[in-house]
């Protein structure tokens, strides 16, 4: 009976679905068709619609470089978590998550006229981007929405119950990922209206998913083993493969966000390609210096660093500062990771917190540094270019963003916990998450 | 070299993976540490048929275990066996097997000493 309600129930969603549809093909009742054609440019069409490809990429992206990072009896564990993010966090953004975060509405949540994309169609909307659809902003905007929560996995990897992430996920992307985006990015969102300066994420997508991943990490507890031992990586080679894939994808994600096939979008994936290889290079050294040996780990981990750390500034600064941005989000990340992480005893066992956290705040409170208007006039001038209060609005946005995050993980945490319970038992945390979760297991020993 | 005289035993078990972290440190506790852990495929009486965990069907009726090889001197055998019972037990079907076998000589490498001395 059960089973059969829930068929009746996806089945009417599946209809009011596709009574929404014809919005997707015809774009805004009442515009002018042609006067809309003529305003897209087909150029930046294309770009925006490879950089979602290439931000997709990015999630199966994260769920190597964690994978390889996790005992080898929970890699089917982390790859499912990250592909169903993927899964069910596509459906939620076409239905919900779009108009929460975009549609015009308050300061602190967008409005409900865009529910099931009613209206977000194939003409531009010009507050956005107007020289491309209004359809390739939303699948553009999407795949930031998916691979944020999934960030936050490295926090409670190798011990939270699959149903409970599933059911955390949903209501994270809805109540904290969705208000955040309006407020940065969305018309009439109160730290957009500020001023704050977020050119693909760094506030968004990094100190939210930071936060939130020191935060779970906190409450869910350590790992069984931790105190004896922090278990070690199972196969870096694919968290080399992951760290490749993501700054890869990062392309898409930084110079994706000029909206544009412009100088702009040129500038953006420049610093983010020298950040990347500078935090890289950086960490390398580091760890040669204080550890003995530049270690593969250390340096593909430098590099997400960095990729981390330019994403808000992307758009608003030169190479020069790109170096130096990727340089200190090294240090500051190593120091996090090899020091204060030990010294304050907390699990966040893939250090989501540790690169996607210190690096964001890093990023967000830099780029109101180093911003310059002769990099992008339609953005600000930072600190170093005569202009404090910028840095004073970025201090804002980031103490803003994570106190709510802070706050709302927290709450949505503990409701998850009891109405499912979040973390699995001892056993099933001994025996892997791959056979207790999924029935399934990544390597055989002689087949 | 009265210590050559006492008697040797070596102690094979074979465990269920999750346990190895149990034993081990049950081992610890006991001053048992020196221990060799490899991983096999086997089945006993059950043969293979149901691993008892969420009905979970190991394919080619083998079941993942570890193998445990402990050389001791005969003084240890007790306690040893001990540790190894109480960390691995669940008290369902598939827990494993100890053996204990007599041991004629045991040689360290690194110095050539030989039998109960080199054991340690």
């Amino acid at each position: 009976m059960r089973k059969l309600a829930a068929i009746l129930v996806w089945l009417s969603v599946c209809g009011t679905v596709i009574g929404a549809e014809p919005d997707l093909l015809q774009g805004r009742a009442g515009g002018n068709a042609a006067e809309a054609a003529a305003a897209i440019n087909s150029g930046d069409t294309a770009w925006v619609l490879m950089s979602a490809a290439l931000v997709m990429l990015m999630t199966p992206g994260l769920a190597f470089f964690y994978g390889g990072l996790v005992r080898r009896k929970n890699i089917l564990g982390v790859l499912m978590q990250c592909f169903i993010v993927l899964a069910v966090l596509s459906i939620q953004w076409v239905l919900v998550g779009y108009s929460l975060s975009f549609a015009p509405g308050g300061k602190f949540l967008g409005g409900l006229e865009w529910l099931g994309l009613k209206g977000v169609g194939s003409e531009p909307y010009p507050d956005y981007a107007a020289t491309i659809p209004h359809g390739a902003f939303m699948i553009f905007q999407a795949m930031f929405a998916i691979i944020t929560p999934a960030l936050i996995i490295g926090a409670f990897a190798e011990r939270m119950k699959f149903s409970a992430f599933l059911l955390f996920t949903v209501l994270w992307a809805t109540f904290v990922y969705d208000p955040v985006a309006h407020w940065v990015w969305g018309v009439g969102g109160w730290l957009k209206k500020l001023g704050t300066l977020d050119f693909a994420g760094g506030t968004v997508v990094h100190i939210n998913a930071g936060i939130a991943a020191l935060v779970t990490a906190l409450m869910i507890g350590k790992r069984r083993c931790y105190e004896k031992y922090p278990p070690p990586p199972h196969n870096l080679p694919f968290t080399v493969l992951g760290a490749a894939l993501l700054w890869f994808g990062w392309f898409g994600f930084n110079a994706g966000s000029a909206l544009g096939a412009n100088g702009l979008a040129v500038n953006a994936f420049v610093v983010t390609n020298t950040a990347a290889a500078s935090a890289a290079l950086g960490w390398a050294l580091l760890d040669w210096w204080f550890n003995g040996n530049p270690t593969v780990l250390g340096t593909v981990s430098g590099a997400v660093a960095g990729l981390v750390a330019i994403t808000p500034a992307a758009g608003y600064v030169g190479v020069a500062t790109a170096i130096v941005i990727g340089l200190l989000v090294s240090v500051f990340c190593f120091v996090a990771i090899g020091f204060v992480k030990h010294r304050l005893g907390y699990d966040d066992s893939l250090d989501a917190f540790g690169i996607h956290g210190i690096g964001g705040i890093w990023g967000a409170l830099a780029t109101g540094l180093f911003a310059s208007k002769a990099i992008n006039p339609a953005g600000a001038d930072g600190l170093l270019f005569g202009n404090p209060r910028q840095l004073w609005v970025q201090l804002i946005a980031t103490v803003a963003t994570a106190g709510y995050v802070l706050v709302g993980t927290f709450i949505i945490y503990k409701l998850v916990d009891k109405i499912i319970g979040v973390r699995v038992s001892e056993t099933d945390e001994a025996m892997g998450l791959d056979l207790t979760q999924h029935n399934e297991r990544a390597y055989t020993m002689l087949e | 070299m009265l210590e050559r005289k006492r008697a040797m035993k070596l102690i094979i078990a074979i465990i269920r993976p999750h346990k190895l972290e149990e034993v081990k440190e049950r081992l610890y506790k006991a001053e048992v540490n020196l221990i060799t852990v490899s991983e096999v495929l086997g089945h006993g009486r059950q043969k293979g048929v149901t691993e008892v965990y969420r009905g979970f069907k190991e394919t080619g009726n083998l079941m993942r275990k570890i193998r445990l090889e402990i050389a001791v001197n005969e003084n240890f055998v007790e306690k040893t066996i001990e540790a190894i019972t109480e960390g691995a037990r669940t008290g369902q079907i598939g827990d494993g097997k100890i053996f204990v076998l007599d041991l004629p000589e045991c040689i360290r490498i690194r110095t050539g000493e030989r039998g109960g001395n080199a054991i340690g």
